[in-house]
């Protein structure tokens, strides 16, 4: 039987600020789910600490609400152990990027076949709105004593850097685009990043719904607001590294660094880079052991009638003496 | 001296083959049918810092190193300096010829604190600061001296087997120095070439070229000198005998347990073990495919705790290998495992801190911090090993332990054991039994909860991957599906839920597993960890004269097992603390959870092990009462 929208839904009370941005992502996980029609048991949601660590409980898969910061290691530790499952990962701006960047990082160079996607709002909204790593510097959202004093860190930069071979950027309001970049992130082989912008409504009244749609900057010949945010795939933008050359490799980093810079007027959104020819964890585990994916560490049988299977008989003949 | 035990040990550089000199000497030893314990010391350092290894060869059980040497051997001024105290009157040293003229100055690695000590001492005696003086007072003493060119040896070696490059190949010291105590030991040369051919059993042209040198030096040293005391006869040898290195008992543990992912961030002394993991990461399983452990080098420590615990939620044996600053690291983590009730081993080699302390030297100092580690009350086990031969066994327990009681267990180790190569039965794995406890292979019911409430406290648990299995974890407190509550009633049960987990170890692990009963007197010893085999062969050394002292080994330390240790207890009349670290932290758990108190501690905190002769003189000191309620150890340079 096929699954539902609605089978991917729990009933726990979901006690996010009304209006907020969370919403769309969660949505577009599930939505994404619901298409890809994986069995509900082999999918995993890890989740961090804050508002967008609670999103593992409402959805209707197995969900792992870790700590703040933590969340790639658990869910690496999952994928590696049992590669069969699919894993997606979710926290904040500042559970990734700040308490959580040494990881961010070391991921992308391992290159685990999983998704991750950050809440990307600008502010520690659960503590009321400290200032979090991608705040840009200078500003001085609501709760702020004084203005942001720290430079802001790119995440789409940061992922390409790192080693992330799928690094794109959703929009929390544009539901369907981001249901369709999170499914192209759960099939492509290896790392996947999405940096999803969502407006806290509470404690970001700057880079707010209003701001992305360009409510600020209107257009006076037309008297309609200029937007924002615009789709890379509109302008021809073409994210894939074809082939496995430097010359290749440095034409799509860098036209992808070049539009992670583009912030003030024009936001682009959708998939910045991706790079299947770099091999990604399993196979580079499976080049040493090349039964890993079908007898994985969940999969390998370890005892018959409660006594061990493995035989270190070698290991301790070269011992004896 | 008795006449079939020695105390071997040689000293040099860091880096110049110390190790390899000690692993030959001790497998030829360990093939002629001797037992060996010997253990390794060094700094934190690559190259060029002093690092040394003292092997004991008995024809009899030893389990310990004793305080001094019987043969030295030298080949830089530094081993002279620091150790030639050590070498005991009827002993002998083995030194390069070119050495005796050189002075403390000449050695920089020698520090301030160690070599103001010698010169007092060598004022004192109104000698220059030179090896000479030093070796003058050996003599004097009645230590043996055997003077040998290893410079010359080089250049007729490379003459002899016309191979000019070994003039200068310094590395070959080492066989050589092992080779000419083989000779003045009247030990088989035949037992030395087949040890050179097994260590370098990958690199055949090394092995040929070592040979060539054994033999040589050997040969030499027959010829030139007396033998050195009685000839080491070749003894009847245990069947089935390993030698082992301190990390291999845990590793080879972990992987007859199941354990299939092995996640660790390098540190001193707990990586070998994890190196050792990933060198032997594909193996056979009886009757399937080919196994394998995969083994991550993470980004840091609480990478490390976070993936293994990701990993035991797919319903893998996951594991993590750690010392004293890696475990801090872990602990927030630690107690996530905790509410969660996720089985993991954590395997700690302590070594004495705080924070760096010595990072390559011994310390049990982490005993409190096993127990307390993590914010919040939560459950979880800590189990002490007390040797290499134990520390396997004790593997496949912890992950019994933490299946069937579902949380994580803390495997403590040191790197006494760690740092030790010794002789021990070969390991069974037909002894160990793999228990995964309320782990569901199958669920046909729709409701599945993970942290249902039951009767025992241990919910049936599921795996990700597992169909109708769909389960939630969360660091918050949770309801029994694991959704988020703060429900002040749910709270309640919840905490009591996994806090009843601890009665029920204390009611199903056996009293055998909890501590290790060695007898009972009116004088007992209760310790943990490493200094077991110390304290057994100092118990030993007291019967040989009479005196009968008892001696508790615990191993489960928490949850601590109250009425087993009070009932064995009940008649000793003396209770003495033995412990490698400054505060006596085991004692601090008796006198917290016992009706009485530790009468005498004797501790050691230099970073050195314990030898079984300061233990013995420390309990002779106790029965004579002579003795300061708290005795500090110093032996060990």
């Amino acid at each position: 039987m096929a699954l539902k929208l609605s089978d991917f839904k729990t009933d726990v009370h979901n006690d996010w600020c009304p209006g907020c941005g969370d919403f769309g992502i969660m949505n577009s996980i599930q939505m994404a789910l619901a298409d890809l029609q994986i069995p509900r048991h082999k999918t995993a949601i890890f989740s961090g600490i804050g508002c967008s660590g609670k999103t593992s409980h409402f959805i209707n898969v197995s969900g792992i609400h870790t700590l703040h910061g933590r969340v790639l290691t658990f869910a690496q530790g999952a994928k590696i152990a049992n590669p069969d499952l699919t894993v997606i990962a979710v926290g904040g701006d500042g559970d990734g990027l700040g308490i959580g960047a040494g990881h961010f990082v070391a991921a992308g160079r391992r290159d685990v076949n999983m998704t991750y996607i950050i809440f990307d709002n600008g502010v520690y909204g659960l503590t009321k709105g400290q200032a979090s790593p991608t705040l840009k510097l200078g500003l001085k959202t609501k709760s702020l004593p004084t203005s942001n004093i720290n430079y802001d860190v790119n995440p789409i930069a940061l992922a390409i850097a790192s080693g992330f071979t799928f690094v794109a950027r959703g929009y929390a309001y544009d539901v369907r685009h981001l249901k369709d970049l999170i499914k192209r992130a759960v099939k492509h082989d290896g790392l996947a990043f999405l940096d999803v912008l969502q407006p806290c409504p509470t404690y970001n009244d700057i880079n707010t719904k209003d701001w992305y749609a360009g409510i600020d900057q209107m257009d006076q010949s037309t008297r309609t607001p200029k937007p924002r945010i615009y789709k890379l795939e509109d302008t021809g933008y073409d994210p894939i590294v074809h082939y496995n050359e430097e010359v290749e490799l440095n034409e799509k980093v860098t036209q992808a660094m070049i539009k992670s810079i583009e912030w003030d007027n024009k936001i682009p959104i959708g998939v910045f880079y991706q790079n299947e020819i770099i091999s990604s964890y399993h196979t580079r585990i499976m080049d040493h052991i090349p039964n890993y994916v079908e007898n994985s560490p969940a999969a390998q049988p370890i005892a018959k009638d409660g006594k061990s299977i493995t035989n270190i008989s070698e290991i301790l003949d070269t011992l004896r003496v | 001296m008795k006449s079939n035990e020695i105390t071997w040990m040689i000293g040099g550089p860091q880096g110049s083959g110390v190790e390899t000199a000690a692993n030959i000497f001790s497998r030829a030893c360990a093939s002629m049918g001797y037992q060996i314990f010997g253990k390794r010391e060094y700094y934190s350092n690559i190259k060029g810092e002093h690092s040394y290894f003292a092997v004991r060869i008995s024809d009899k059980t030893i389990r310990s190193n004793i305080s001094g040497v019987t043969l030295m051997v030298a080949f830089d001024a530094e081993t002279i300096f620091r150790h030639a105290d050590e070498v005991i009157t009827d002993g002998a040293i083995i030194y390069d010829s070119d050495l005796a003229s050189v002075s403390t100055n000449e050695v920089p690695t020698l520090d301030e604190q160690f070599k103001n000590r010698l010169h007092d001492f060598l004022s004192s005696q109104n000698k220059e600061f030179t090896i000479q003086s030093v070796l003058d007072i050996c003599k004097d003493k009645g230590v043996k001296l055997y003077s040998v060119s290893f410079k010359e040896l080089l250049s007729k070696l490379a003459e002899e087997t016309n191979n000019p490059k070994l003039k200068n190949m310094f590395r070959m010291m080492n066989v050589l120095s092992v080779s000419v105590s083989f000779g003045l030991l009247g030990m088989l040369p035949q037992t030395l070439l087949e040890s050179i051919e097994s260590i370098f059993a990958k690199k055949p042209k090394i092995a040929e070229l070592n040979k060539k040198a054994a033999n040589y030096a050997y040969n030499y040293a027959t010829a030139k000198f007396a033998k050195f005391g009685n000839p080491l006869p070749t003894v009847s040898k245990e069947p089935n005998t390993i030698l082992v290195q301190g990390h291999q008992g845990t590793a080879l543990g972990k992987m007859a347990s199941g354990c299939r992912f092995q996640s660790y961030y390098p540190i001193t002394p707990a990586s070998d073990e994890s190196v050792f993991l990933e060198s032997n990461d594909i193996f056979e399983v009886k009757d399937n495919r080919p196994g394998s452990t995969i083994v991550v080098q993470t980004e840091d420590e609480i990478s490390a705790m976070g993936m293994m615990i990701g990993a035991a939620l797919t319903g893998t044996r996951a594991s993590t290998s750690t010392s004293g600053p890696g475990f801090s690291l872990m602990a927030e983590a630690l107690g996530w495992a905790g509410i969660n009730e996720v089985p993991v081993v954590i395997t700690l080699y302590q070594r004495s801190g705080p924070s760096t302390g010595l990072p390559t030297r011994h310390g049990q100092d982490d005993l409190m911090f096993a127990i307390h580690a993590g914010h919040g009350e939560f459950q979880k086990i800590v189990y002490a090993s007390g040797d290499i031969e134990e520390s396997f066994y004790d593997t496949a327990k912890c992950f019994n332990f933490a299946d069937i009681f579902q949380m994580p267990v803390i495997h403590m180790m040191d790197k006494f054991i760690g740092s030790t190569v010794a002789t021990c039965v070969k390991f069974d794995p037909n002894q160990i039994t793999i228990d995964r406890g309320k782990l569901l292979e199958k669920i046909d019911k729709k409701d599945y909860k993970r942290f249902e409430l039951t009767k025992d406290g241990v919910s049936p648990r599921s795996k990700l991957g597992l169909e109708n299995g769909i389960f939630w974890n969360t660091g918050d407190e949770s309801d029994e599906q694991g959704h988020v509550s703060e429900d002040p009633v749910n709270r309640i049960e919840m905490m009591d839920k996994r806090a009843s987990k601890l009665e029920l170890i204390l009611k199903t692990v056996p009293d055998s597993d909890k501590a290790t009963n060695f007898g009972l007197a009116d004088f007992c010893i209760v310790s943990w960890g490493s200094p077991k085999g110390p304290i057994l062969d100092a118990l030993d050394m007291l019967k040989n004269e009479g005196h009968k002292v008892g001696f508790i080994q615990l191993k489960l330390l928490h949850p601590f097992p109250t009425d087993y240790i009070n009932s064995m207890l009940k008649d000793v009349k003396t209770i003495i603390d033995i412990e490698a670290n400054q505060t006596g932290q085991l004692g601090m758990l008796l006198n917290t959870y016992l009706d009485r108190k530790i009468d005498y501690y004797v501790l050691k905190y230099t970073g050195r092990p314990m030898t079984s002769t300061e233990i013995y003189d420390s309990l002779k000191k106790i029965l004579e009462n002579k003795a300061e309620k708290r005795q500090v150890l110093t032996y060990g340079a």
